[in-house]
Formats: C-alpha cells, structure tokens, sequence
C-alpha cells in the first residue's frame, strides 16, 4: 500500500472520528448549557425537603438557572441547608423565595426561585430567607383525612 | 588431530569470538557443556554438528541473546554478559545474523527488508538508500526482485536476500544459521559461494553453524565439531578430510553408526517387545 | 494406578496460578510498551500506518453496526414507548444508550474481533517466523518497533469508532423516529439535548472507550508476543485475544459504569 494512500485515509479517519465525536458532544449532548465554574452559592433553609436530590435543578418561571449541590441537617435547629450553585448570568434580588416543588404529581423534585422586589443582589455565601418546604403528600392525605374525621360527626348532628 | 589441541591463534586481539569454557542449560535441560573456542578475524568459521547439538543456541549466545549459565564469552574483548540493553545493541549493529529460514518480514517488500537497517540506524537520505540496497541485492544477484514480497520468492532466493539484508550495514561477525538447510544442490553452491565472497569483500568475519559438511569444506577456514554440548574435534578442511577422529570421521564420511549411535537410548528390544518373558514362559 | 484424589484441586489451582501469571506478566508488558513508546511518537508513519490497519480498516463493520444497532433500538424503543404515549422520548432512548454503553462497549467487541485478532495473528506470526528475534539481533527492539506502534494506533481508533458508532447508531434511530414513525424532527432533538448531559454521558462514553481501547489494544498485542512460535500456537492465542478482550471489556464497563454512577 502507498504510503500516501495511507496517510489520506487515515487523515479521513481521524476527521471523521472527530466530526463524531463533535456531534456528539454538540448536537446529542448538551455541552453549551453546561458551564462550570460561572455559578455562585446560596443557602437555603427547609423545614422538610422531601424527597430532593443533589443535582436537582433550580428553576425560575420555569428556567433552569442551577443545581442543588449538597443537602445537609443543621445540628442545631434541625433544619435542612440545601445548598444551591446559581448561574452568575442571572442575578436574584436579596429577598428571593425558595420552594420545594415537584413537577407533576410524580414527576422530579426541584426548587422553585420566586424572585423580589428588593434593590440588592443576592452575593455568594448569601442566605434566602423566604422558604416553602416541599409539600409531603402522606402527611397531606393524612391531615385531610383528620380533619374528614373530626367534621365528621358534627355532619349528622 | 586432538580434540585438546590449541587452536591455530590463540592472541586475543586477533580473536573477534573468544568462547572460554561456557556452559549453558535451558532449566535443568543442559546444552552445552565447557565449550571453549577462537573465532579469528578475517575468517570463515564452521560450527558442524548434528541436529539439536546446541550449534544454534552458541549462536544466540554470541548475539547475547542468551546468557550462559558459567564461562566467559567475549566478542571484541568484551564479555557480552556484563553488557547492558545499550551496550548489547551497540555490540549487534556491528554484527549480524542470518536466520535458519531468512526470517525475513513479510509485510515489506524485499527492497524494504534490505533497507531496513539502514532506515532504523542511519540518517541516510532515501536515494542513497536505494543505491546501497540496490548493490546489496545486486551481490547476491538479485536486484531484480526488489519489489517483490518475500512471499514470492523461492527458498533459495529469501536465503540470498536475507543474506543481502544481513550485510546491509557492512558488519564485522556475519552469523549464519544453518544456511544450506532445505536447498537444492544448485542454491546451495551459490549461498556458499555467496557466504565465502562477501566475506572476503566487506573484510568481515563469519562463524558458520551448519551440517552441511561437504559444503562447508570448501568454503571455509576452519571447522569445530560440537557434539552433546562438548567440542569434539577441531581444523582446518585438509585436517578434517584426513582426521581418523571416530566422530569426525563418521561425520565426515555420513558413516550409519559410529559414536553417534543409529539408535536413541532405549530399553532392549526385545523386552519391549515381550519377547524375553514369552521365552520365560 | 491409583486414582488421584485432590486432582480436580490440583487444576484449579494451576488455573488460578496461570491466571495470576498472565495477569503479572501482562502488567509488566503495558509497562515495559509505555517505557518503549518513544518512536511511536518520534516516527509517527509506523504509527499511522498501524491505525491504516486497525482504524481504517475497521470503519465499514462498525459504521454498519451502528445504524443496524441505533435502528433496533429505535423500532424496539417505539414498541415500549408507544404504550405509554411516550414515542416522542425515543431519541433520548436511543441516544443514552448509546453514548453510555453500547456505543462503547460494541465498538470494544467488534475492535477485539476485526482489529485486535488481526494484531495478535500478525505478531504471533512474526515471532513464529524469527521475524521478532531477527530485528532484535539487528538491535531494534521489537517492542518499540512492533507492538508499540499497534499498541497506540488502537489506543487512538477506539474512541473515534466508538464515536462514529455511537453517530451512526443516533442517525439509525433518527431514521426510525422520523422517517418511519413519523415524530418531529426538532421534538426528537430537543428531547435528545434536554436529557443527555455532555459531562456525565457523553464523556463519560469517551473515557470507557478509551479504556477499553488500552485493555483490548495490550491483550492484542501481549498475546501475539507471549505465543507459542507454532501454527496452533499462533490460532490459540488468536482465540484467547477474542475470548479475553470480551470478559475483559465487559468486567471494566461494569466497574466504569458502577464508578461513573456514584460520581453523579
């Protein structure tokens, strides 16, 4: 075989090697959405976080904008400190409210970002201090079937 | 002719091999036993013997591809076995070594097995390259079949090529293992033709492993005859022709029996056959 | 002749002991090609003619799979999907099982079976016929010369087949999907991009087929150079480089697939 024979079939198949790998990464993956290092972390406290994962996504009306990146009890107040890396691009005021939400009746658990109306910025290391716990549907069914009870006999008086 | 006698030269600066008494054992399998031998400059060398007598593992062990379990091996005046992996391959650049069946590589043409060395060791450019290739293979009469593959080639041929590729870098030792096996009387002629005139030409010095003693005898310097793993006779082909040596003359002479039994060591035959114990009964 | 009790003992036991032995000596090997690796680099023809072989010569049989395998998935996805009225996740479901395992993983098989065998047939060859004592009596190490060179090129196609597997196989379900089925083009898309990540799917397909590329690329080579210099040594460790880069590359996608779970 000539070696320039060779040498042009193999420069072929190193393009369309990489070529693949590209598409890949670009239209299969989604490699721009994902940027590492440009977030900024903010502590959110929770009665209850239900049933909330790491990497779960943050939202905003709907938007990703992060990922929860490490969930933790606080000894002292018994509390749950999930901790959140945000997108530098986009910038909370300080009295945004966190809620736990799940998408669907089954669906994923993500935390929901309802933006304020305060001039300040929320900064790196910041606390959110408006915060919904995440709705536990046991204790939902049970409380409505309590209360079901307790109407109960005053019904047929 | 002794088998105890002194070689003819016995000054080590003349001596390009210089084997001192070596042992050497695969495991407990031993091979060779005390071999002690003078390969002298400029000459062609015969080391004849049976199949299986240890010829080609003393090759291998000039080439240090193998190490000997005791004695002193020295090419040049250094001891191969106190070389290191640099040292070893500075040493075989100036040696070389044709394989039993050529061992040429199969996936390059014949002009690129030729070429081979002179690509691998030198900065050579490419036409110069095919100028010594070309006068290589023309030495060995072949230049003809430079863009074959060696898989095109008859014995003989791949033989004679292989012999163009193991001169390619114009060595000092020329190893040959066994050389003539498998080729007709008219091949046979011109590889040992071949062999004695590349010699003369490069200046070179050849040690022959071979059984082929009619060949031999006329195109070498000097014969050693290595049986069981000890030397058991050594001279030149006129002392040789005239030896009554016992081995050498049934060597020599294709004698069916000798000191080299027709018969592998066995038990008698007619025990094994149960004959004996059918006379018992 | 009495008959031996602890026989069958006795042969597990050199079983084990071969194993063992095969395992080191194939350590020392990969070890003793990095530390010979030098010319593969230096002389990169030796190289790029060895991804001739392995790479180039490959292309046909994995790009052939790929679609073959990316169109099953995409006819196998949209029976299940469908029951569920979730046709519409087929890209995801072909996409993802692709990019983490069986884009990898096959392109590992069919490397070991086209390429791999090929590599230790041609060394085991090249030892049978003195070709590898030949070059080292001419003080070319045969390691440098001729296996680190295949070494590499198989390193360096591995993870580009397996890509162009892992394409092919997207296309195939496309063709399915879309053509076939009838889904949108962009829902087929968009769903594909909002549910493979490229850090943990796709890159990590890339890793385990560079892996696995390694581990078939020195089986190849360690068996060619360890056979037996006869015909049937040379067919035996042909087999063994087919049957041992399976096990092989299936153990590490395990170990790689556990591993790359609990990173998440």
């Amino acid at each position: 075989m000539e070696r320039k024979t060779i040498d042009l079939w193999v420069g072929l198949f190193l393009l369309m090697g990489f070529a693949a790998l590209l598409f890949l990464a670009l239209k299969v993956g989604n490699i721009g959405s994902e940027r590492n290092g440009s977030t900024y972390t903010v502590e959110a406290r929770f009665e209850n976080i239900g049933g909330l994962k790491l990497k779960a996504p943050v939202k905003s009306a709907g938007v990703i904008v992060g990922r929860v990146t490490n969930i933790r009890l606080d000894p002292d107040s018994f509390r749950a400190v999930a901790t959140l890396a945000l997108d530098k691009r986009f910038e909370f005021p300080k009295d945004t409210s966190a809620s736990i939400l799940t998408s669907g009746l089954l669906g994923e658990v993500y935390i929901g970002l309802d933006a304020g109306g305060d001039d300040k910025k929320l900064a790196s290391g910041d606390r959110l201090q408006i915060t919904q716990s995440a709705v536990v549907l046991e204790r939902l069914i049970s409380q409505f079937m309590f209360n079901k009870a307790a109407e109960g006999p005053s019904d047929k008086k | 002719m002794l088998p105890n006698s002194s070689p003819p030269t016995d000054d080590a600066c003349a001596n390009v091999v210089k084997i001192d008494n070596v042992d050497f054992a695969y495991g407990k399998r031993s091979i060779l036993k005390g071999i002690s031998l003078d390969v002298p400059r400029g000459k062609v060398v015969a080391i004849m013997g049976g199949s299986g007598c240890g010829k080609t593992t003393l090759l291998r062990l000039i080439g240090g591809q193998l190490v000997p379990s005791a004695g002193k091996l020295l090419v040049n005046g250094q001891n191969v076995a106190d070389l290191d992996r640099d040292g070893l391959y500075a040493m075989r650049r100036k040696m070389s070594m044709l394989f039993q069946f050529g061992a040429l590589f199969t996936d390059m043409t014949v002009f690129d097995n030729v070429a081979f060395q002179l690509r691998e060791h030198t900065d050579l450019p490419e036409d110069m390259i095919r100028d010594l290739v070309l006068m290589k293979l023309n030495a060995v009469g072949l230049r003809g079949t430079a863009g074959l593959f060696p898989s095109e080639l008859s014995g003989g041929m791949a033989r004679r090529v292989a012999l163009a590729r193991a001169v390619a870098l114009d060595p000092e030792v020329i190893m040959y293992d066994e050389p003539f096996a498998g080729l007709d009387p008219i091949s046979l002629a011109v590889v040992g033709n071949t062999i004695r005139r590349l010699n003369d030409a490069l200046g070179a010095t050849s040690i022959v492993v071979t059984h082929d003693v009619v060949e031999s005898l006329q195109i070498v310097d000097y014969l050693y005859f290595i049986s069981d793993g000890c030397i058991v006779g050594h001279g030149t082909p006129d002392e040789i022709r005239a030896s009554q040596e016992p081995y050498i003359k049934q060597f020599v002479h294709a004698e069916l029996d000798g000191p080299v039994p027709f018969h592998y060591p066995a038990p008698p035959y007619s025990d094994e056959l149960g004959l004996s114990r059918r006379v018992g009964t | 002749m009495m008959s031996d009790p602890f026989k069958q003992i006795r042969g597990l036991g050199a079983r084990g002991i071969e194993f063992v032995w095969r395992g080191g000596a194939m350590a020392r090997f990969f070890v003793l090609v990095l530390l010979q690796s030098g010319m593969s680099f230096r002389r990169l023809g030796l190289t790029i003619r060895e991804i001739y072989f392995a790479g180039v010569m490959s292309l046909v049989i994995i790009m052939v799979s790929g679609l073959f395998i990316g169109m099953v998935l995409g006819l196998q996805g949209f029976e299940t999907l469908q029951k569920y009225g979730a046709e519409e996740t087929m890209g995801v479901l072909v996409a993802l099982s692709l990019v983490r395992e069986l884009g990898p993983v096959v392109t590992a098989l069919l490397f070991a079976s086209r390429a791999g065998s090929a590599i230790t047939a041609e060394i085991g060859l090249m030892k049978a016929t003195e070709q590898l004592k030949a070059m080292d009596m001419m003080a070319v190490d045969p390691v440098a010369r001729v296996v680190a060179p295949r070494f590499w090129a198989g390193v360096v196609s591995m993870p580009l087949l397996a890509a162009m597997f892992s394409a092919m196989g997207i296309f195939g379900g496309y063709i399915v999907a879309v053509v076939l089925v009838g889904i949108d083009a962009g829902v087929f898309w968009s769903n594909m991009q909002s549910a493979v990540s490229f850090n943990h799917d796709v890159l990590g397909g890339i890793i385990k087929s560079i892996v696995f590329g390694i581990a078939v690329s020195i089986i190849a080579t360690f068996e060619g150079f360890d056979a037996d210099p006869t015909a049937e040594g040379v067919s035996r460790a042909t087999t063994r480089t087919v049957v041992t880069s399976a096990l092989t590359v299936l153990a590490l996608d395990l170990m790689l697939t556990g591993f790359m779970i609990n990173m998440k």
